[in-house]
């Protein structure tokens, strides 16, 4: 395998409803940040990878208009995942493997606050017999978590994922949601979708990133302590949600196992968890002990752009590296309901 | 060796009945909209009669529509230029479909037109010449609905017309 490493993440700031700027002027600053950080141009890239939702959006491709964001011209190479930007992120990093190319440009936009987001997700599910029942992606998790807690977690583990992700989220300037919260107070909230409470849930997020891939001597250049990818893979489940076991993420392990997690410790973990349970049901699936400081800059539950915060995951994660606060972090990305398909990405300082 | 059986598919109904072929599914998603902060300053503009386009400042060509970014270079474009309501016909069709939405007279003409000082042209209607006498590089202008009825919206202008001015020349494409 070629040594690819992230040398740049930039992202907009998570907000509830980005009411004036369109996609394409979020976008922009994000990747010119990311570039710059990189010390590159488009004339570096050599492949730009994106993922994003025209459903999302409500705009038949959306992601051809995005383009205006990186100017592509003269013509490049370009590619696109209907999937969070980890997984654009996952293609390019396959892209570098070819060799003939040095450094791509991976970005994912979102702006979640345009359509019924809870709603929109259901258009995911079969469209024959689960999608017109519209079942909301709220609601799908509440199945998913009920059944953990018949399996033993509790609603105080749920509600102090919560304060711990809000907690964290005030060193994030980034993040939508912060502070300091008792978990009594927040089980003293009533129900929004039995058993999940609001704090249980991620906010409606818009917001946009983009991450810069080198590879070999370029991402040396390009980065002073570049978060070298030791490992990458994703996997996915079945569509039908009945066939799964919604209280384990298999496809979380194999993906695991894939990128090698399990190969050393890892100091910072940044998962991508939009529901309390969901990150202790990770926690172990990726066999995480407590002293992994898991999510510092707050996760999904405290800002959740869908398409970008698989991506924002993998460069929050990758950061830690780079400021040379870790040697070894993992980053995990989601898509689907209740942790359908899992990509989890180690990367480490070398 | 293991004999492997490739499990049987059906391939028809065993009760001999027709095949499902058409379910039902309505689907309605309203969105809210996000014009855009340039788009925005764009058609606050039309309301008001004028067209404003957007300069790029690497590759300083004026785009009109502007859309807050220059579509080649990548960068944001913020200098705001204001453009004639003259411009020429850079490639046109001429259209005998009715479409639904339409409520203009078979056949119309609809146009690529290149607005004096712009770098991009931008599609409207040519209006108030004989579809068969419309032609690259005819000379244009904007025909404004009544003030009262301009909003921002590009039906604030009613169609484009012949200036009357002599034919442009047009640099060769390509």
């Amino acid at each position: 395998m070629r040594d690819v490493a992230v040398v740049a993440f930039a992202q907009s700031p998570s907000v509830r409803r980005e009411q004036y700027r369109n996609e394409v002027e979020m976008l922009m600053p994000v990747v010119g940040e990311a570039l710059q950080a990189a010390g590159m141009t488009m004339d570096d890239i050599g492949f730009t990878c994106s993922g994003s939702s025209d459903f999302l959006a409500g705009a038949p491709f959306s992601f051809v208009s995005a383009l205006d964001a990186i100017g592509p011209w003269p013509p490049i190479q370009e590619s696109h995942v209907e999937m969070d930007g980890a997984w654009a992120l996952y293609e390019a990093w396959v892209r570098l493997q070819h060799g003939d190319i040095d450094a791509a440009l991976v970005y994912g936009f979102g702006k979640s606050s345009v359509g019924p987001i809870t709603e929109l997700l259901a258009l995911q599910l079969d469209p024959y017999v689960v999608g017109p029942l519209w079942p909301d992606s709220v609601s799908l998790a509440a199945l998913q978590a009920r059944l953990l807690l018949e399996n033993g977690i509790t609603e105080t583990d749920m509600a102090s994922v919560a304060v711990q992700s809000r907690r964290a989220a005030k060193g994030n300037p980034n993040a939508q949601l912060s502070g300091d919260f008792e978990v009594d107070a927040l089980l003293a909230e009533p129900y929004f979708v039995a058993p999940l409470r609001k704090h249980d849930c991620p906010p409606v997020s818009d917001a946009a990133a983009a991450v810069v891939l080198a590879a070999g001597e370029k991402a040396r250049q390009a980065a002073r302590r570049p978060a070298w990818i030791a490992g990458i893979d994703h996997r996915i489940e079945a569509h039908s949600l009945g066939a799964r076991d919604l209280a384990h993420s298999p496809s979380t392990v194999l993906a695991a196992e894939g990128a090698g997690a399990f190969d050393g410790p890892v100091e910072v973990a940044e998962l991508h968890a939009p529901f309390s349970h969901q990150q202790l049901l990770l926690k172990e699936a990726l066999r995480l002990d407590d002293a992994v400081d898991i999510n510092p800059s707050g996760g999904a539950l405290a800002a959740n752009p869908v398409m970008a915060a698989g991506l924002v995951r993998i460069g929050e994660a990758a950061a830690r590296v780079m400021d040379g606060g870790a040697q070894r972090v993992l980053a995990h990305a989601t898509s689907g309901p209740c942790l359908q398909q899992n990509l989890v990405c180690v990367m480490e300082a070398r | 060796m293991t004999e492997v059986k490739t499990p049987e598919v059906a391939t028809e109904d065993a009760a001999g009945q027709e095949p499902v072929t058409v379910i039902q599914t309505p689907i309605s998603v309203e969105y809210r909209f996000t014009a855009g902060v340039a788009s925005s300053k764009f058609l606050r503009n039309v309301a008001q009669g004028k067209l404003v386009g957007q300069r790029c400042p690497r590759c300083h060509k004026v785009y009109v529509p502007p859309r807050g970014s220059c579509p080649t270079c990548g960068v944001p474009t913020q200098e705001e230029v204001e453009l004639s309501n003259r411009g020429t016909v850079t490639t046109f069709c001429v259209v005998n479909v009715p479409f639904s939405a339409h409520v203009i007279e078979m056949p119309y003409v609809a146009a690529t037109i290149l607005l004096d000082g712009a770098d991009i042209g931008f599609q409207h209607l040519v209006q108030e010449i004989p579809a068969a006498e419309v032609r690259v590089g005819l000379r244009v202008e904007a025909v404004w609905k009544d003030p009262a009825e301009w909003g921002p919206t590009m039906e604030s202008i009613k169609h484009f017309r012949p200036s009357g001015e002599p034919d442009a020349i047009l640099p060769q494409a390509g």
